[in-house]
């Protein structure tokens, strides 16, 4: 019987197009919607991608990365003497804007100060340049971003020893780095510490986090316990620190509610018209399943059948929506959008399009065993 | 019920002692069988006619099971469908009945072949075997080049050739006929009722036809007329005609 029900539902090629295309489309709006998400809470913890360290260690009330709650100037000392840390250093992180000293628009770029005796911190892979080249008098890292961004203003390519101006002070390029993109603008550019009291606005205290590592023989729990304990500071590992940043991008913004909203819709939206358009297609069949049923096929047999026809139909338009967004990502440049297809995405809207399809097809198999098989001697 | 109750009381192959059947519609409560007692022979070819409304097909509905009764007895081919479950009289209909309907009911997407190879799928026969004793039935009513053909590209003659072939390919031993000339011209209904007595001939199929075609009483070896839910008489069709191929 299960042929026949295949029979049925690809023989109607119009109604079995809407069907697909009904659950390719949810599927294309909750995938999106999701990516969008954990997107968007990448880029919450961006800075934590940037600066590796296996702890931070930050101010009690810090809740993300990105918070520049100042440091006591001694906390970087009071950390190095906690038992079980290999080395502290102290960091810098804030906001500040960038234009080239030439003149231009201005941007606003994360500025990160990193130890300039360790260069802790400093970015994993330079396009070009050096990283040594950082201890060089008013030497700046910047990232792609950055300069996609001023090349595009000013028309032609931004090299390593072009200038910049950041807050009334002169700073000259001297790496180009690879680098996620941050929250507001997204850009990074890369100093000392030393030189980011230069280039930030002005604060009280320019010690905004402590970047530690943990002694041979120490574990990071181990020791982020015991610089909690010792110095009443907040230390996390690395993973802890961006579960911390996206808890709180998720606590304290409105991305949930566009995200449930998103995905609710693509949800609703699967529903209705696969939903809806399976049951037409029941209701269509219903003089054939009458005829089915007269003949001696059981309701059991006839909900297998639907049920068969909806999977089916979930399955080809959850594929085909899953690989055009899988080809859709592919195109982005890596890193830029925000939108990260995560394994775990597509099984989520899976279970949802298996929800969808079950619904349909629940409530279908209910309608199919009301159907009278008398219903056939009915002209 | 009339002189013929003498010839039915033995051998058959349905027998309905007293059986009501009323619907309703929202208050109004309609009574379409009123007392029904009905006897069909087995072997037998019985038409069931009289006029639009009379409950011709709600009497064929009963008797194969497809129809619950309000009160009565429902015996057909010795089992009481009145007294079995739904899933019971399902399993009845599928090894025991054929169904030949008035719009021939077939599916539209699947082949002549496949469609008359149903009863079989229903009843678990692996699809190829069915689909070889489905071709064989389409050789027998005269259409195998059709095997592969959608319904869509059959003449009404030929669509109830296959529903014809559907009906018999599981060898039931009672087929249930609601109208089956009525979508056909003349010539075609005669063809396809000569068909239907031939192939069910000289066994032990018991056919009952809903019909108010006149045409083809000639068929009949009994006719019941039925008029406002009660069968009026049970009496063989009127003489043949001389020249007349149908009852020659």
């Amino acid at each position: 019987m299960i042929e026949i029900a295949l029979k049925m539902l690809f023989g109607e090629r119009a109604k079995y197009a809407i069907l697909v295309s009904g659950i390719c489309f949810a599927t294309i709006l909750m995938t999106q919607g999701l990516s969008f998400f954990f997107g968007i809470l990448g880029f919450s913890y961006a800075t934590a991608k940037n600066i590796r360290a296996p702890i931070w260690v930050v101010d009690p009330l810090v809740q993300s990365v990105d918070e520049n709650q100042p440091l006591r100037d001694t906390d970087v000392n009071r950390v190095r003497s906690v038992e079980g840390v290999a080395w502290a250093v102290p960091l810098y992180i804030g906001g500040t804007q960038a234009k080239l000293l030439s003149g231009g628009a201005t941007y606003q770029v994360t500025l990160a100060g990193l130890d300039a005796d360790t260069l802790a911190g400093a970015p994993a892979k330079l396009i070009s340049g050096n990283i040594l080249d950082l201890r060089l008098p008013q030497s700046v890292i910047v990232d792609m971003a950055f300069v996609e961004r001023i090349q595009e203003e000013r028309g032609k390519e931004l090299r390593l020893g072009d200038m910049l101006e950041m807050n009334d002070r002169r700073a000259v390029i001297v790496g180009i780095a690879e680098a996620a993109e941050g929250q507001g603008n997204g850009s990074f550019v890369f100093t000392t510490w030393d030189r980011a009291k230069e280039y930030a606005p002005g604060q009280r205290s320019m010690l905004t986090h402590i970047l530690a590592a943990p002694a041979p023989g120490w574990s990071e729990a181990d020791v982020t316990r015991a610089i909690t304990r010792e110095t009443g500071l907040k230390a996390v590992s690395e993973a802890q620190l961006k579960q911390m940043s996206s808890d709180s991008m998720v606590t304290n913004s409105p991305l949930p509610y566009f995200v449930g909203l998103l995905v609710g819709v693509g949800f609703v939206i699967g529903l209705g018209i696969s939903g809806q358009t399976f049951y037409a297609f029941v209701l269509e069949n219903t003089r054939h399943l009458g005829a089915l049923k007269a003949m001696g096929a059981s309701d059991f047999k006839l909900a297998q059948m639907i049920v068969v026809q909806a999977a089916i139909v979930g399955f080809v338009g959850f594929g085909v929506g899953v690989g055009v967004m899988s080809g859709f990502f592919s195109l982005l440049p890596e890193g830029r959008a925000p939108l990260v297809l995560l394994w775990q995405i597509p099984l989520i809207v899976f279970l949802a399009v298996t929800l969808i399809c079950m619904v349909a097809a629940v409530v279908c198999v209910w309608r199919v065993s009301r159907i009278e098989p008398g219903i056939v001697f009915r002209s | 019920m009339n002189d013929s109750n003498s010839i039915l009381e033995t051998g058959f192959a349905v027998r309905l002692r007293g059986v009501n059947k009323s619907f309703r519609s929202g208050d109004q409560i309609t009574d379409v069988l009123k007392q029904i007692e009905f006897e069909a022979r087995t072997g037998e070819m019985t038409f069931v006619v009289g006029p639009s409304g009379c409950g011709k097909t709600t009497l064929l509905s009963v008797l194969c099971g497809t129809l619950d009764t309000d009160a009565g007895e429902v015996t057909t081919l010795g089992h009481a469908l009145h007294a079995l479950s739904a899933a019971r009289v399902t399993q009845f209909r599928a090894r025991n009945v054929g169904f030949i309907f008035q719009q021939f009911n077939l599916l539209p997407t699947l082949t002549a072949a496949e469609n008359v190879a149903v009863p079989l799928r229903i009843q678990g026969v692996p699809a190829s075997k069915a689909l070889a004793r489905a071709r064989e039935w389409l050789a027998r009513v005269g259409i195998p080049e059709k095997a592969n053909e959608h319904p869509s590209r059959l003449s009404g003659g030929q669509q109830q050739r296959v529903a014809i072939a559907r009906s018999l390919v599981h060898e039931p031993s009672l087929i249930v006929c609601d109208e089956p000339t009525s979508a056909l011209d003349s010539v075609t209904g005669h063809q396809v009722m000569e068909l239907l007595r031939d192939t069910t001939r000289g066994g032990r199929c018991t056919v009952i036809v809903v019909t108010h075609d006149p045409r083809i009483y000639q068929y009949a070896d009994r006719v019941a007329e039925m008029e406002d839910g009660r069968i009026l008489r049970v009496a063989a069709p009127a003489p043949a005609q001389p020249g007349n191929p149908a009852t020659n």
